[in-house]
């Protein structure tokens, strides 16, 4: 616990400067269009209309959404530029997220401005033009100062927002205070988890408070209240910046090692980093990607390597649904993603994180199952699964080759899984080989002799910069055909466990001294 | 002296005529007041005057210089307004709102301080209690004031009121009329005023205007105008308050 609270404290500087970064960017950023857009949709309802509605459906799409989506988008807008230009714009991390917190900004902003403007007392207008005003005096003399309060609010509001939702810019590689929540949620670490919240929300609101400030300094036409507010919020931004502008990061020159969202994966990029720091190279991580998002990102060169695992990368990226057999298929990824993406695969790490059926030892030996094909005769075993094994073509595949299509399924939440095959209530279960649990619950999985399972071999992957970069390549090389398959359950197991909870880190270097250098 | 010949106005929409072929002259130094019941035209043919209002028709000259042929902009911040119900800007102070126009023409601190000053003593408002206050700190007869002075504060030749007293008690509302007219005598203004009131128009008025329909019906002195009103309109508008000022006389005399 308290190592938990201590690592979380080491990464605050460095998740609280780039969220504030982020947040704070994106709001200056949708002041600054909705403004303007919002002084035009007051004065024309035939563009305020429709821009209104426009704003109002992006704020209904959901943020993780919103952002995820902003990938792709770049993504293709950036081999748009390349073709046309000559350059490429980087799809993953800040910019994305940039964008798509922008939009959410605009929302409270603009539709305040809107009413502000348009709720302003026709007396009023008419007076300013009659003391003489342009339009343009008459705007930014009277309109705009007596619609400010209500704008304020609309800042407040969406300044409240961006900094909530910012922390969902974890998944498309932006580092910010979700990746606190995300990595928590991974390795079930709940400090993490509350230590991202909290941060999250007392940062909201001590933005909000210090807007507040002004807010009411400006209504009071105090001086005095409105530099305090201004240099709360000049302190708030220069403190979350300090780390960053003292310390430059790593990232911006270095290598960038990937991680997905879990355990495994979190543990093998700081392995990974640690071997890469020792060969003299300047290493940060990228961690909570989603799964094609890390692939696409190792090939548009925002991450440097990653781990994937050769089923996911045979069905997802080469689109393929036939079993070549295991080296086969390590083959064919192989000059598959060196000839189509300038991705290269050092090889196998030496384990599988595979989709298997487990089931307690005990209760295997009863009944004499040894193999997925001795379950036929037993038609009246419970099989648990997680929400998606029965809609996958695993799934399938093993029912229709060992003919279990009419075994009684029952789902659980992943966690609960293990507690209903030991406690008896499934009698066989889906799980993942890597995951230390099996044997912590004394589990077999059951052998797949007809090979129905894809093989999800452990694969390290570099991409198109550094695949002939000879040192980068000799600091991971090691590592290939290394990493058992005990090794990496029993390392997996020490992040996983609810007891003696070790981060990924500690992990990592646990099993680091097991490894060849 | 403000001239407006054939002035005609027709909001879209509404299919009947604001204003029709309206003649009518304010002479250098006169208080003209321009009276009618409501919807009678009065306030359009007034904000044409300074061009809040483009006409639809007609010519307007102040001093000689076509109205229409000016930058309504330059027009309007020499042409002093005094709105209903004070029309003050409420973000502004008092000194703020009075130096507006004299700001806007590119008058400096200085300039504008003392002019301030200078209207505020006019205006019968003590400098040091009403300057710094926002217009929601005042009475209404204090709003009215100030607005009086805003009016005033890049020396128009020519000022225009609309219904500048209507929000204001009957004590009030005395004591400002009295001292509109003062400073109006004091500076030579030009004056057009608009009203539905007409006690107001009989004490401050060198001459009224009386309009309907959009339509001027008479132009006269107070005393022309209850010697031989033009119709029966004009009659009862005049009759109205000898009436009340009969029965008041009447009864307080019992």
């Amino acid at each position: 616990m308290n190592d938990s609270v201590r690592e979380a404290w080491g990464l605050l500087p460095d998740y609280l400067g780039q969220h504030v970064i982020l947040s704070v960017s994106a709001l200056l950023l949708g002041v600054a269009v909705s403004l303007p857009l919002g002084i035009v949709a007051a004065r024309s309802r035939r563009f305020g209309t429709p821009l209104l509605a426009a704003v109002s459906v992006v704020q209904t799409i959901p943020g993780l959404a919103l952002l995820a989506l902003f990938y792709p988008l770049l993504l293709a807008l950036s081999a748009l530029t390349q073709d046309l230009f000559g350059f490429s714009i980087r799809a993953l991390g800040f910019l994305p997220a940039l964008l798509a917190l922008t939009l959410y900004a605009m929302l409270p902003i603009l539709r305040n401005v809107v009413t502000a403007l348009a709720g302003l007392d026709p007396a009023i207008l008419m007076a300013a033009k009659g003391v003489g005003m342009t339009p343009r005096q008459s705007l930014f003399k009277v309109e705009l100062p007596l619609a400010a309060p209500l704008v304020l609010a609309g800042i407040r509001t969406a300044t409240v927002w961006v900094v909530g939702i910012t922390t969902l810019s974890t998944p498309i590689g932006q580092t910010s205070l979700g990746n606190y929540i995300f990595t928590g949620l991974q390795i079930e670490n709940w400090v993490f988890v509350l230590f991202g919240c909290v941060a999250a929300a007392a940062l909201a609101l001590t933005l909000d408070l210090l807007l507040a400030m002004a807010g009411s300094g400006l209504a009071m036409r105090s001086r005095r209240k409105l530099v305090a507010a201004g240099l709360g919020l000049l302190a708030v931004i220069a403190a979350a910046l300090a780390p960053e502008l003292v310390q430059p990061r790593a990232s911006h020159q270095g290598i960038v090692i990937g991680a997905k969202n879990f355990g495994e994966q979190y543990i093998l990029s700081q392995l990974m980093a640690s071997r890469l720091t020792r060969a003299g190279f300047s290493v940060s991580e990228k961690s909570d990607l989603g799964s094609t998002i890390a692939f696409r990102a190792l090939g548009a060169g925002d991450i440097d390597a990653y781990v994937d695992y050769s089923g996911t990368l045979w069905g997802n990226i080469l689109g393929r649904t036939d079993m070549p057999g295991r080296q086969a298929m390590l083959d064919q990824l192989a000059t598959s993603l060196k000839k189509d993406h300038g991705i290269v695969s050092l090889g196998s790490l030496g384990f599988e994180n595979a989709y298997i059926f487990a089931m307690r030892k005990d209760r295997a030996e009863a009944l004499h199952i040894k193999s997925l094909a001795d379950l036929a005769a037993h038609p009246d075993l419970r099989i648990g699964g997680d929400f998606e094994i029965f809609s996958r073509p695993e799934w399938r595949a093993v029912a229709a080759a060992y003919g279990l299509g009419a075994m009684k399924r029952r789902q659980y939440q992943p966690d609960f899984l293990y507690r209903a095959v030991t406690s008896g209530d499934a009698d066989v279960v889906s799980a993942f080989s890597s995951d230390g649990r099996i044997a912590r619950y004394g589990l077999v999985i059951l052998d797949d002799p007809k090979a129905a399972l894809p093989p999800y071999d452990a694969m390290l992957l570099v991409g198109p910069a550094h695949a002939h970069d000879a040192k980068f390549i000799a600091a991971l090389k090691p590592l290939i055909g290394s990493i058992s398959l005990t090794l990496m359950q029993q390392a997996n197991l020490q992040v996983d466990r609810d007891q003696d909870k070790q981060t990924p880190a500690a992990a990592a270097a646990w099993m680091d001294q097991r490894l060849p250098h | 002296m403000i001239e407006i010949l054939q002035l005609s106005k027709a909001y879209a929409g509404s299919g009947t005529q604001a204003v029709s072929n309206l003649d009518l002259t304010v002479l250098e130094g006169e208080f003209l007041v321009l009276i009618g019941p409501s919807g009678s035209g009065k306030t359009t043919t007034l904000n044409m005057v300074n061009r809040l209002v483009e006409p639809d028709g007609g010519e307007i000259r102040i001093q000689g210089q076509n109205v229409l042929e000016s930058d309504p902009v330059m027009l309007r911040r020499n042409i002093g307004y005094v709105f209903q119900e004070a029309g003050l800007f409420p973000h502004m102070t008092v000194a703020e709102n009075i130096g507006v126009t004299p700001r806007l023409l590119g008058r400096d601190d200085a300039w504008v301080e003392a002019r301030v000053h200078e209207l505020l003593v006019m205006v019968q408002l003590e400098e040091g209690a009403f300057a710094n206050r926002l217009p929601a700190e005042l009475s209404g007869g204090q709003r009215q004031r100030v607005a009086l002075a805003r009016a005033l504060a890049a020396r128009p030749p020519v000022i225009l009121l609309d219904e500048p007293f209507g929000a204001l008690d009957p004590v009030t509302r005395e004591a400002v009329a009295a001292d509109v007219r003062q400073i109006h005598q004091r500076l030579g203004l030009t004056t057009l005023m608009v009203t539905h009131d007409m006690t107001e128009a009989l004490l401050m008025a060198d001459r009224i205007a009386v309009m309907r329909d959009g339509r001027l019906i008479q132009v006269g002195t107070p005393r022309e105008l209850a010697a031989s009103p033009a119709d029966d309109f004009v009659t009862q508008l005049i009759e109205n308050p000898r009436r009340r000022a009969h029965a008041l006389a009447e009864m307080l005399n019992a």
